[in-house]
């Protein structure tokens, strides 16, 4: 009885659900996600590229001697492939960077977020996000040719040597600052206006407001900006290539040049190198300590990102 | 009454002091921009957009360079566009984000956004121009190399594009009878376009200046002839300004003018890339 009602009831009305598939709709559907899994493949290799030599590497070099070992001298004889004067440089000169960007980054991000009236924001932003878009190569010329001789040497009358850590680091903050800068304001932004103006209500000061109410609530977007710039700072190699210099140096004395993962990757790869030779396979070793701690920041920052996003959006 | 007064002065200190870090950020670009233009005016000519590199630095020109650049551009290009389309489609229009491939994709994309540039250029070693591919130190492998850098900005981009297109507008669509594709196609591209082709012109502007995976995939330095094919052998800008910077100090004031005309001439093409940029998205912003 019921049975033959459902099924009057279906001739009466002509079914409007999906009649028959349409497999041309899910080729397309079939094109697209494989357009998608080319980002995915990139990083598998990646991976694939950097697992494959370096696991060749140390075969030939213990795990010890590389990331213990004080001398890197992979090119002369005898040979010796300890990581830590890279690993020095490379953090010298992101810290110096980072030493620049989180004051200027954090400072120019309050301001934009919490003084500035829309249209002066509109103005300064897109200025400050030109510093982001002049290609890195720029920023190295301006290191060697003008900071070091004409800001450090001439004005500072710091002793420092023509490639150093210290004029690489200051540059590569400046180049930083966009990157801590735009994360931030948008946490910053994220914040609700109630908690600003509760504390408005309370007496709090712009300052007071801007210190102790935005600023913690965003603490979680501020984190991700500088993990996020940091990042960077390691990963950058032009600036460290052209005005850091070429010296393995376990010395922290940033007026002298060092060596990073990036610059030593780039003056190695820059002669025609044979594949299977000892230096091709340090580019790769080298290149997978950079990747797996810049791997590992990027996964920080994302993971902060999402929390501030959850809380108030 | 006091305590105002310290609060009102410490607010004014508070504000200068975020000014001043606005400031110097600004001062620094200013002087580098004048510092540029300084070193390298007088190196811009026509003789030298139109000579090659040379032995003789009175003599050189980035004819070489410039021509690399723009082949790279054009692969770079014809493989972001494709792809980066697709995948921002695939993301925004299909995927179900309840499955975990759909969220590996996208924080993978993510991931993939903040990886060195300098890794990229590994990977095409390894890949491309050796390794499974060996295509040689080509403008191919290059500008697949470029592409594989850029193409977050490409994804990311095209995705706010088609999000900012309103549902009413493919329910519109569907509810007339057209199939997904069909709506996405004639309906939700054709408003994205303007935001797509910001963020590819963006991307571009990325990759222009890359230097550091161009001298992992090859790049030559002294080349004296302009690429023929996707099969030839190429320099490119940022490759020429590196190799005339890193000369020995001896020799660097003959070389420092023609470093800084190749920077000038690049921040031109990539000031040119922005403005069609900006005024792509001021001429073809939607306001639903």
């Amino acid at each position: 009885m019921e049975a033959s009602a459902a099924t009057t009831t279906r001739r009466a009305v002509p079914s409007i659900g999906a009649a028959r598939r349409r497999w041309g709709e899910e080729l397309i559907k079939g094109l697209l996600l494989a357009a998608a899994l080319i980002s995915v493949l990139t990083t598998t290799g990646i991976v694939i590229s950097l697992l494959r030599e370096t696991v060749v590497f140390f075969q030939s070099v213990g795990v010890g001697e590389f990331l213990f070992g004080t001398k890197w001298t992979p090119t002369f004889e005898p040979a010796s492939f300890g990581v830590l004067p890279l690993v020095v440089g490379t953090f010298l000169i992101t810290g110096i960077a980072m030493a620049v960007a989180i004051p200027l980054g954090l400072g120019s991000a309050i301001y934009l977020s919490e003084y500035a009236r829309p249209r002066v924001r509109k103005t300064i932003k897109p200025a400050l996000e030109v510093l982001a878009g002049v290609p890195t190569i720029v920023f190295g010329y301006f290191a060697l040719t003008y900071f070091t001789p004409n800001i450090l040497q001439d004005i500072l009358h710091l002793k420092v040597d023509v490639f150093n850590a210290l004029a690489a680091g200051i540059i590569m903050g400046f180049m930083i600052v966009p990157t801590v800068a735009s994360i931030s304001e948008d946490a910053l932004s994220a914040v609700p206006q109630s908690l600003r103006e509760g504390a408005f209500g309370l007496g709090a000061s712009r300052f007071q407001v801007s210190t102790r109410v935005v600023f913690p609530a965003a603490l979680s977007g501020v984190v991700a900006s500088v993990v996020l710039g940091i990042s960077r700072a390691v990963g950058e190699t032009m600036i460290v290539l052209v005005a850091a210099g070429q010296i393995a140096n376990m010395s922290a004395n940033p007026e002298q040049p060092h060596y990073t993962f990036t610059s030593f990757i780039g003056a190695i790869a820059k002669g025609d190198i044979p594949t299977g030779s000892i230096e091709y396979k340090t580019i790769f070793a080298v290149g997978m300590t950079l990747f797996l701690i810049t791997l590992a920041m990027n996964l920080i920052s994302i993971r902060f990102v999402r929390k501030y996003r959850q809380v108030y959006e | 009454m006091r305590a105002a007064r310290s609060s009102k002065l410490r607010d004014a200190a508070f504000r200068i002091a975020l000014l001043t870090c606005i400031g110097i950020s600004l001062l620094l670009l200013g002087i580098l921009l004048v510092d540029v233009v300084r070193d390298g005016i007088g190196q811009l000519s026509f003789d030298f957009l139109n000579r090659f590199s040379s032995i003789n630095a009175k003599r050189s020109g980035i004819e070489a360079a410039l021509m690399g650049t723009l082949w790279l551009m054009a692969v770079c290009a014809g493989f972001i566009v494709p792809i980066g389309v697709a995948t921002a489609v695939y993301l925004e229009e299909y995927a179900d984000n309840g499955r975990w491939w759909n969220r590996l994709i996208e924080v993978n994309i993510q991931n993939l956004a903040a990886v060195p540039s300098i890794v990229y250029g590994i990977l095409g070693l390894a890949f491309l121009v050796r390794g499974p591919l060996s295509l040689g130190n080509v403008v191919l492998a290059g500008g697949l190399t470029l592409g594989l850098l850029v193409l977050p900005v490409v994804i990311i981009s095209g995705r706010e594009a088609i999000r900012a297109v309103p549902s009413s507008i493919r329910e519109g669509s569907l509810a007339l009878g057209a199939t997904r594709w069909q709506t996405i196609w004639r309906q939700v591209l054709p408003a994205s376009i303007p935001g797509i082709a910001t963020g590819v012109i963006l991307a571009l502007s990325r990759a222009i200046g890359e230097t550091a995976p161009l001298i992992v995939v090859g790049a030559a330095t002294f080349i004296a002839f302009n690429p023929s094919g996707l099969d030839s052998q190429f320099t490119a800008l940022p490759i020429q300004i590196f190799d005339w910077i890193s000369r020995p100090s001896n020799d660097i004031n003959n070389y420092k003018p023609l470093a800084a005309g190749g920077i000038l001439v690049l921040m031109i093409l990539l000031l040119a890339m922005n403005s069609i940029a900006i005024w792509l998205r001021n001429r073809y912003e939607q306001k639903w």
